[in-house]
């Protein structure tokens, strides 16, 4: 059911002050989260920009309660809490969020693993396409071309098909989102707090600081993302994949913004070539077609 | 109560169950598997009401558990060697949180070279992470301590987790005799879990974030610290209070074995303290007047106790089944330690022996006892203080 602006609750799960950086999509993330499935949840948190935007002990910015664990543990945790609330007959929504190296890199076999066993959580990778707490290293999420301090000519490999590759394990509820579409995100996180076992969904969160762009600029560049084809919404419920509207239109490709237009506003893609913007250009149209074939269209 | 035929390993997973435990969360590996499999069975024949949760990593094993135990049930993990190392991120986080719950420690040592048979390198690599840590002598000390162990964590004085350990196959895979009590017994004894917070939907309730101030993130170690200490008393009281029940006293931290009138001290910990008692017997026949010290916590480690009967000995003798590489085994150092700084200048040594699961016989340690004995008995000291023992 879509989701209005009317629907959404007015109190905050997510406190102001909070120790975020201006233009932070993570603060946007965690501030949805809590409009989304309110007073339910429990948070796991693995090592990340979210340990620190939380805010300092014994203060803090989190109105849900929230457990912070080591970086390879986050869905393993979240899995023994949801179990524990289960049989003492709680009404909890657990959630494991992690950053992209949280999920795909240190944290995936426990991802991995929480999927296949079908726990009954649901992880969020928030993907800011690098290790940004530690400075902006790259990871396995980190897109062909961009800068990091540990790729400073541009990385040489392509960025991990990580929704497919959760899609792949079969669990109940995959879904990608932006921070630039907050009401898409609301509502799939509202259908995955709706359905037992383990949901994955995957929130593309552009980084001002990682990505080298205005920080007044953050939901501009997740909408161009999306406008450009560069990411997909979808979501799949028991393996029915369904392009999200917002994404609808850029299934034609005629519709889609030049990719120029998203790389051209971040200072991490200064460097390349012509050639590095045809490769990621076919990495877009690749992507589309197997999003399009595993939707049936 | 039922005397049943039972290994090790089949003697933790009976006290798992009769903890009535509700999350286990464990991997397999060798010499612990058989834990794991006898609890998958009472869970699914019906006969344990619990979840397990069939991790894909010690890792996770210990994360699942901790996450368990932190939403307000009791949890239970079970690993070895190489396992236990993998998890030991998180057995440092466990303690640091201050969630109760307990583990079975199947000691093996690490590789390379791959290697299956016991020694205490796994074990004593988790020694300063706040944990209780006891090894256990026999099957029966391994039912009683880990039920014990849940009692004593979950005590409001303590609010720590705690390790039951067993020596790989000599325990682990050897069938004893051993006391099942009744369910009813262990419910009277083993109250409703107890910790210091649980995690809730609603509750506002961070753990683990960036401290403001170091002194309190400094302060927080010295809790763990102060408990510990807090924690010999709560050890005492159950083990007194266990022994009412079932007529099964073990005396605290610590055993002693024929120290009343003894000359020199042997000290040593797991299922090797059996071979030490033959030992001591063997070596009381020919007239040596040796006494033995069984070593049951190592944390919180037995000072006052093991002070209190060497205080005025010829000798102590402290045999290590890991070491310390660099320096000597840990529980020497530990010995060494305390009696300097009570001002107990007594000569004591550090046998190193059965590292690798090298077959350490009764005979072995008499002979090296003996041999330690007759030095300094005839010198007043010890010329070397750590040797390397490979056996007769």
């Amino acid at each position: 059911m879509p989701v209005t602006l009317r629907d959404l609750p007015k109190e905050k799960l997510l406190l102001p002050g909070n120790a975020s950086c201006p233009g932070c999509p993570e603060a946007l993330g965690l501030k949805y989260l809590g409009m989304a499935l309110g007073k339910k949840v429990i948070l796991v948190v693995p090592a990340g920009c979210t340990s620190i935007i939380q805010g300092l002990m014994p203060g803090g910015a989190f109105i849900y309660p929230t457990l912070n664990v080591p970086f390879a543990s986050s869905d393993a945790v979240a899995a023994g809490v949801s179990a524990a609330k289960e049989i003492l007959g709680e009404d909890a929504v657990v959630v494991a969020w992690g950053g992209d190296g949280g999920t795909a890199d240190i944290g995936f076999a426990t991802l991995s693993g929480a999927a296949e066993r079908n726990d009954n959580i649901i992880h969020i990778c928030v993907d800011n396409e690098a290790y940004m707490n530690t400075g902006i290293q790259r990871s396995s999420l980190t897109p062909y071309g961009a800068w990091t301090t540990t790729t400073w000519r541009g990385k040489r490999e392509n960025k991990k098909e990580l929704p497919l590759i959760m899609l792949m394990h079969k669990v109940p509820y995959v879904a990608t989102a932006s921070v630039g579409y907050p009401l898409d995100f609301i509502a799939k996180l509202r259908k995955a707090a709706s359905i037992k076992g383990f949901k994955f969904i995957h929130l593309h969160a552009p980084c001002p600081v990682g990505w080298r762009f205005d920080p007044s600029k953050t939901v501009e560049v997740a909408k161009l993302a999306v406008e450009t084809g560069m990411w997909i919404l979808f979501e799949a419920e028991d393996g029915k994949v369904t392009i999200s509207p917002p994404s609808r239109p850029y299934a034609d490709k005629s519709k889609r913004k030049p990719i120029e237009e998203y790389i051209k506003l971040q200072g991490r893609f200064r460097t390349l070539t012509k050639d590095d913007i045809k490769i990621l250009e076919k990495a877009v149209d690749d992507a589309w077609n197997t999003i399009l074939k595993l939707a049936g269209k | 109560m039922v005397v049943k035929p039972l290994t090790g390993n089949y003697a933790a997973a009976y006290a798992a169950k009769l903890s009535r435990v509700k999350v286990v969360a464990a991997y397999p590996i060798t010499p612990q598997t058989t834990i794991v499999e006898k609890l998958a069975q009472f869970i699914e024949d019906g006969e344990m009401d619990a979840k397990m949760i069939r991790v894909e990593s010690e890792h996770s094993a210990l994360a699942a558990a901790y996450g368990a135990a932190s939403g307000g049930v009791r949890a239970y993990t079970a690993t070895s060697s190489q396992g236990l190392l993998y998890m030991h991120e998180m057995v440092w986080w466990v303690a640091g949180s201050r969630i109760p719950l307990v583990m079975t420690i199947v000691t093996r040592t690490l590789g390379p070279p791959w290697n299956i048979w016991t020694d205490h390198s796994d074990i004593m690599d988790q020694r300063d992470s706040g944990w209780l840590i006891m090894m256990a002598e026999h099957n029966q000390e391994v039912l009683d301590e880990t039920i014990k162990m849940f009692k004593i964590t979950e005590d409001p004085r303590v609010f720590l987790p705690g390790i039951v350990g067993l020596d790989a196959f000599i325990l682990s895979h050897t069938t004893e005799p051993v006391d099942i009590p009744d369910q009813e017994l262990v419910d009277t004894f083993l109250p409703p879990r107890r910790q210091p917070y649980v995690f809730k939907p609603g509750d506002s309730l961070l753990m683990g974030n960036v401290p403001r101030n170091l002194k309190e993130n400094m302060r927080m170690r010295e809790d763990i610290h102060n408990s510990l200490e807090a924690a010999k008393k709560v050890i005492e009281e159950v083990d007194e209070e266990w022994g009412k029940l079932t007529g099964r006293r073990y005396g605290g931290l610590i055993e002693c074995y024929r120290c009343e009138d003894a000359s020199h001290f042997i000290v040593g910990m797991g299922a090797w303290v059996g071979d030490m008692r033959e030992a001591v017997d063997s070596l009381r026949t020919n007239g040596i007047k040796v006494g033995l010290i069984k070593v049951r916590y190592v944390r919180p480690f037995p000072r006052e106790d093991i002070l209190k009967w060497v205080v005025n000995a010829k000798s102590v003798i402290v045999f290590d089944r890991s070491v310390s590489a660099g320096s000597a085994g840990p529980l020497f150092l530990d010995v060494a330690a305390h009696l300097m700084a009570a001002g107990i200048r007594v000569p004591v040594k550090n046998i190193l022996a059965g590292i690798t699961g090298l077959d350490v016989t009764y005979e072995d340690i008499a002979d090296a006892v003996l041999k330690s004995v007759a030095e300094v008995e005839e010198t007043g000291k010890f010329s070397r203080f750590i040797e390397w023992y490979y056996g007769r």
